[in-house]
């Protein structure tokens, strides 16, 4: 018995047909009809629900304008699966946002694309401050750009319970611990916080010691410790946790329901007993992200009249207008001419707005307009963001994964013991030793 | 998915339903060509490889192989040096509670508790039912937890165990349940004394209907007549149970109990969704997945994985033993 020919044929075809189909997945081709650059550009994102429909919306200019299909992918999962993707050669085109330490990495290992060539820095440097370009650049490249970004370090209370109270926002820090023990002496807690947040718990808390590093010993410091030169256990440092520690006060008896409450309350739930009647608690410092939680939990509340924020009140007035930022980021990761024209787009004023109007995001482009704010206390957050004489990036995101976890972990420690700040600050020592040579 | 991408797609998705079925069948058409081409002797010993053939290249290509180089890895730094066992220095270094102690000392416990009290109320069920007339419906009941996904359960649990500060209406089952009777609170995930014998709990939920469903059936396989004579002999029904159905159940329950280990010792998903490791609740699977993939860390990612490895190996040798002397006993 002899394969006929026919068999041999069919066979040879089936399996080329299956190689061409593995290959030939994407065939985006940088065609151009009617001026439209068409194709598509994969685009990897941390939004979700809501933050996606608004996200969308931005991108529907774009699709419209270029003929460009915007591939969205969203995961909370950001650094790694963005490792996984870029390790095996696979990464999508554009994505938001990755932790500024892996991005490093990248940028070192030649794994990012630097910008300095796809976007017009000329115009770039007229619609952004400085200082968010410089937040973006490493070795003196832009890597990453910001579109919209968040404050940190924002205390919310609910002014219709401070009028009620008789209390007055405090512009000093000696002015808030004059308010807390105030609060105290009425017989009610100062302070909501809440540290659960899955993997990542304690990253509430550690916002609150950065806020206070910075405001308290300045931007040297505070690059120098996030850099791994300056120890935890420098006085520094070490005063920064001790200051937190006056605000939780001795066995965490300023905060509504103790240690308990603060290791196992979810952050986006944390702030919400400030509308209840009685309030639980008065004040709670938060990134300006936490209004939409706010809402979410209680649709009748109005920003301004039922939350309003004041600015954490710097420690040291030597360092007046020092703020911690965080942003969303782009980031290109394979070059092509979709992913440019994305890039491109998502730096102007124009994409920006449309997210602005939409509400719970701070654009950085300065062209646009502030009067776009859906009120009145956005429009505050936008003017502090676009007024920070001093911006830093969060410091836990700045450090090494193992450094930043060590640093979160400790936050859940200290909250728990604060006895134990010592032991617990020669423990991140140790860490920071090894944490910075791989 | 918009329907554009999907029929963009769609010619992919007709290749694979089409092309793999008819490249099994051409592999199977072609060998069995090549070895009618062989001398009638050669046959029957070459034919039973090509069959698999396949299953071998993809066990060797998708386990094995990835075996090799994950215990090559552990012996690497990230830039790819060889360090010698520095990785496992570094997880096993600093007893008790350096490295990865931590989470061994917590996988013991799932090894154990989960092990036991999931096989252990299996059988009781199993045994207890096995007498009712509504066992159809309980037994389906108790089984239900294994459709929910990992994920899903500890979510569910995270709002069973919910605080809530002493005097504050409780929103968490059990805090609430222990309201009732005049106690505080108590934070379940959170503290270390409690949280991992908590989250042990809510995994074993999860799993104590499959053990039950599989020794259930082995006791339906028991032959009434045995348990007839032993009556007939005057044996009460514990001594039957102790002497009869147990023993006759016990391969089943060493199998079903083998695998509950190989369960524990792989254990995640309920973990990663609880507590993410915090509070001293890691394990191994959780500290690989974190140094592989926050810290970047492949030697030590590695190196924990070769320690599971190593852990897992002998009661897999052990199961498939048993279910050999399973088999034979038919």
């Amino acid at each position: 018995m002899r394969i006929s020919s026919f068999k041999v044929v069919t066979i040879v075809a089936l399996g080329a047909a299956m190689v061409l189909a593995a290959c030939g997945g994407n065939s985006s081709s940088g065609n151009t009809t009617n001026g439209k650059i068409g194709g598509t550009v994969h685009f990897l994102g941390t939004w979700s629900g809501s933050e996606q429909d608004s996200f969308m919306a931005v991108i529907k200019p774009f699709e419209d304008q270029t003929g460009v299909t915007v591939e969205y992918e969203a995961s909370r999962d950001q650094d790694a699966i963005l490792t996984t993707r870029v390790t095996a050669g696979n990464p999508p085109e554009v994505a938001s946002a990755p932790s500024p330490a892996l991005l490093t990495k990248f940028a070192n290992q030649g794994k990012v694309i630097a910008l300095n060539n796809v976007l017009d820095m000329g115009k770039l440097n007229s619609e952004y401050a400085k200082s968010w370009i410089d937040l973006g650049s490493i070795n003196g490249k832009l890597y990453e750009v910001y579109a919209w970004g968040s404050l940190k370090g924002l205390v919310f209370y609910n002014p219709k319970v401070f009028q009620q109270k008789g209390y007055t926002v405090p512009k000093t820090w000696d002015e808030m611990i004059t308010l807390q023990n105030k609060i105290k002496a009425d017989g009610t807690t100062p302070w909501c916080i809440g540290l659960e947040s899955g993997a990542a718990s304690g990253w509430p808390g550690s916002d609150w010691v950065k806020e206070i590093v910075l405001s308290q010993s300045g931007p040297s410091v505070y690059d120098s410790w996030w850099q791994g030169k300056t120890k935890w256990s420098s006085s520094e440092i070490k005063q920064a946790w001790t200051t937190w520690g006056q605000v939780l006060g001795s066995g965490d008896s300023n905060v509504y329901g103790g240690k308990n409450f603060m290791v196992s309350t979810n952050f986006g739930d944390a702030g919400n007993g400030m509308f209840d009647s009685p309030p639980k608690c008065f004040m709670h410092n938060q990134g300006s992200f936490i209004t939409d939680f706010f809402v979410k939990a209680k649709p009748s509340l109005v920003a301004g009249q039922d939350f309003n924020f004041f600015p954490l009140p710097d420690v040291n007035s030597k360092y007046t207008g020092a703020h911690v930022v965080a942003g969303d980021t782009m980031s290109m990761f394979k070059d092509t001419p979709q992913a440019r024209a994305l890039m491109k787009y998502l730096t102007t004023a124009e994409a920006q707005d449309i997210w602005v109007k939409r509400g719970g995001k701070t654009a950085i482009n300065n062209k646009v307009n502030v009067n776009d704010y859906p009120d009145a206390l956005q429009k505050n957050i936008a003017q502090t963001i676009l007024s920070a004489k001093i911006a830093k990036y969060d410091a836990g995101d700045l450090m090494p994964p193992d450094m930043k976890n060590a640093y979160w972990s400790a936050i859940l420690q200290y909250v728990q013991d604060q006895s134990k700040l010592d032991s617990i600050l020669s423990g991140l020592d140790k860490v920071q030793a090894t944490a910075y040579t791989t | 998915m918009d329907w554009g991408t999907f029929l963009s797609q769609l010619p992919i998705v007709v290749i694979v339903i089409v092309g793999v079925p008819a490249v099994l069948v051409a592999y199977i058409v072609g060998t069995e060509y090549l070895v009618r081409l062989l001398p009638d002797a050669f046959r029957p010993r070459v034919r039973p490889w090509i069959w698999v053939g396949p299953a071998l290249i993809f066990v060797f290509g998708f386990l094995i192989l990835p075996a090799i180089l994950t215990a090559k890895t552990s012996l690497e730094s990230g830039a790819g040096d060889f360090v010698g066992l520095q990785n496992y220095q570094r997880q096993l270094g600093d007893f008790p509670t350096g490295g990865a102690w931590i989470a061994i000392r917590n996988n013991v416990y799932w090894l154990i508790l989960y092990t036991l009290v999931a096989l252990g109320f299996g059988l009781l069920l199993a045994v207890l039912f096995d007498r009712v007339r509504y066992e159809t419906f309980v037994k389906s009941l108790i089984f239900m937890p294994m459709a929910i996904s990992a994920v899903a359960l500890g979510v569910i649990w995270k709002f069973m165990y919910w605080y809530q500060p002493p005097g504050v209406p409780q929103t968490g089952t059990v805090n609430a349940i222990l309201g009732i009777f005049h106690q505080d609170p108590r934070i379940w995930v959170q503290d270390p004394s409690v949280d991992n014998f908590a989250i042990i709990a809510a995994a074993t939920w999860g799993i104590t209907g499959f053990a039950m469903v599989i020794l259930s059936a082995a006791l339906k396989g028991i032959p009434a007549d045995l348990l007839e004579a032993a009556r007939v002999d005057g044996a009460g029904e514990i001594t039957i149970f102790r002497r009869v159905i147990f023993p006759l159940m016990m391969p089943t329950v060493v199998v079903v109990g083998t695998t509950l280990v190989i369960f524990a010792l792989k254990a995640f998903d309920v973990v990663y969704v609880m507590t993410g490791g915090n509070f001293e609740t890691d394990v191994l699977a959780n500290r690989m997945y974190k140094l592989l993939f926050f810290s970047g860390n492949q030697g030590g990612a590695a190196a924990v994985a070769m320690i599971l490895l190593a852990a897992v190996v002998p009661v897999l040798i052990f199961n498939l033993r048993q279910f050999r002397a399973v088999e034979a006993r038919r």
